[in-house]
């Protein structure tokens, strides 16, 4: 049996990274899908049809907005980076290279905006 | 640099990754609210406010226009220091695997059972409503002997569902009822913790900071944290000797259906 997430063999990997692993699998899948939702819908004519489409499109968005926000809590220097990139106005390569360039400047590592040790939740763990 | 001014500190990148991760293994056992509550955000240091939804009149600033007020519920910070000598630190950068982080394992301790007291007994100074004080449940009692206590958390279960709380249910206990709990087998040898995960469908959290224990319902959206700035590491100063630092966090809590929890104190 194949377990495609993992670069690395799994055996070597701790829990946290077979964790992260997964879900980075699951985020890959949910945009896969959305993908594909999104070629159903400019092709499909049938009204019920696309009703169902999109209906099954909006949980992947739902979906993959939850593994990246996994993913960004676990990882404040990410977390800090997206935050200047994500939900903003204006133009959104300008928004990378700032983000990028005070994360460069020192701020993101070992003191980036966000500066949390990024506990979080602790639900089921 | 943030408010946090951690690059102002005489840390090497390698001393700031000991201090972090030993703060993360020291928090993460007590940080018992965590584990059964709702956790929203973090929405970083400059949330100030979590909003309620909510208004109240203000009286009428001119003929013919009233004035609501939006209210919100302030978030508080908590800030635990702590120091650590700059011989350690220096040794930590020559590869000691025993660098002495004893003070700021202590202001970790403090800083979770702070937490959990104002999440279950609340700060009502600081405008936090614990979850024990919102309860309308009448507290029930926990005998000295271990016998009666699955009876109690039976009851506090049955409690809940007969509320129409749906399940599963955790418990947090303080750290003299988890001992209790832990040390304790029923008639037969059947171990108490289990018997109480088997009535509760789920966790049993060791919780300093709490008084007695509390039984919850964990369907979701009853007790909500709101977090502004999670815990994390901020420099304040230093000398020759030591590097004075601080755990800090912000937050705010209320328990949106109060009757979702029930207070067992013991005798």
């Amino acid at each position: 049996m194949g377990f495609d997430q993992y670069h690395e063999p799994p055996e070597e990997l701790g829990p946290e990274a077979r964790t992260i692993a997964r879900v980075f699998a699951s985020l890959t899948e949910e945009a896969e899908a959305i993908n594909w939702y999104e070629q159903r819908l400019a092709i499909e004519q049938d009204a019920e049809a696309r009703d169902v489409i999109a209906d099954a499109r909006h949980e992947e968005y739902k979906h993959f907005a939850m593994d990246l926000e996994l993913l960004l809590r676990r990882r404040p220097e990410w977390r800090a980076i997206a935050e200047g990139i994500l939900f903003r106005a204006g133009s959104i390569t300008a928004n990378a290279d700032a983000a990028e360039a005070e994360s460069e400047d020192g701020a993101a590592q070992p003191d980036d905006p966000g500066g949390s040790l990024g506990i979080g939740s602790l639900r089921g763990s | 640099m943030n408010h946090l001014l951690r690059s102002h500190a005489p840390i090497s990148d390698e001393g700031w990754a000991l201090i972090d991760e030993e703060a993360r293994q020291r928090l993460t056992p007590g940080l018992a609210a965590r584990r059964l509550v709702d956790f929203g955000g973090p929405h970083g240091w400059t949330h100030s406010a979590t909003s309620l939804g909510r208004v109240e009149a203000v009286g009428p600033v001119a003929e013919g226009v009233d004035v609501r007020r939006r209210r919100v519920l302030p978030l508080v910070e908590l800030r635990a220091p702590f120091a650590i000598s700059r011989d350690e630190l220096r040794d930590g950068d020559r590869g000691a695997a025993d660098v002495d982080l004893d003070d700021l394992d202590r202001a970790a301790q403090r800083l979770a059972e702070a937490e959990n007291a104002a999440v279950f007994h609340g700060a009502p100074e600081d405008g936090i409503t614990g979850i024990v004080p919102a309860s309308p449940h009448p507290e029930i009692e926990l005998g000295a002997d271990p016998a009666t206590y699955a009876a109690a958390v039976a009851h506090a279960v049955d409690l809940l569902k007969r509320n129409g709380l749906e399940g599963p249910y955790g418990l947090a206990l303080s750290r003299e009822e988890w001992t209790r709990v832990v040390e304790t087998s029923e008639h037969g040898g059947y171990p108490l913790f289990e018997h109480l995960a088997l009535i509760l469908g789920g966790p049993i959290v060791w919780a300093p900071g709490v008084r007695g224990a509390v039984a919850l319902s964990l369907r979701g959206g009853d007790f909500l944290f709101d977090a502004g700035q999670d815990i994390a590491i901020g420099y304040e100063g230093h000398d020759a000797d030591a590097v004075a630092l601080y755990l800090e966090e912000s937050f705010s809590f209320r328990s949106v259906t109060p009757e979702a929890a029930v207070a067992i104190g013991s005798a």
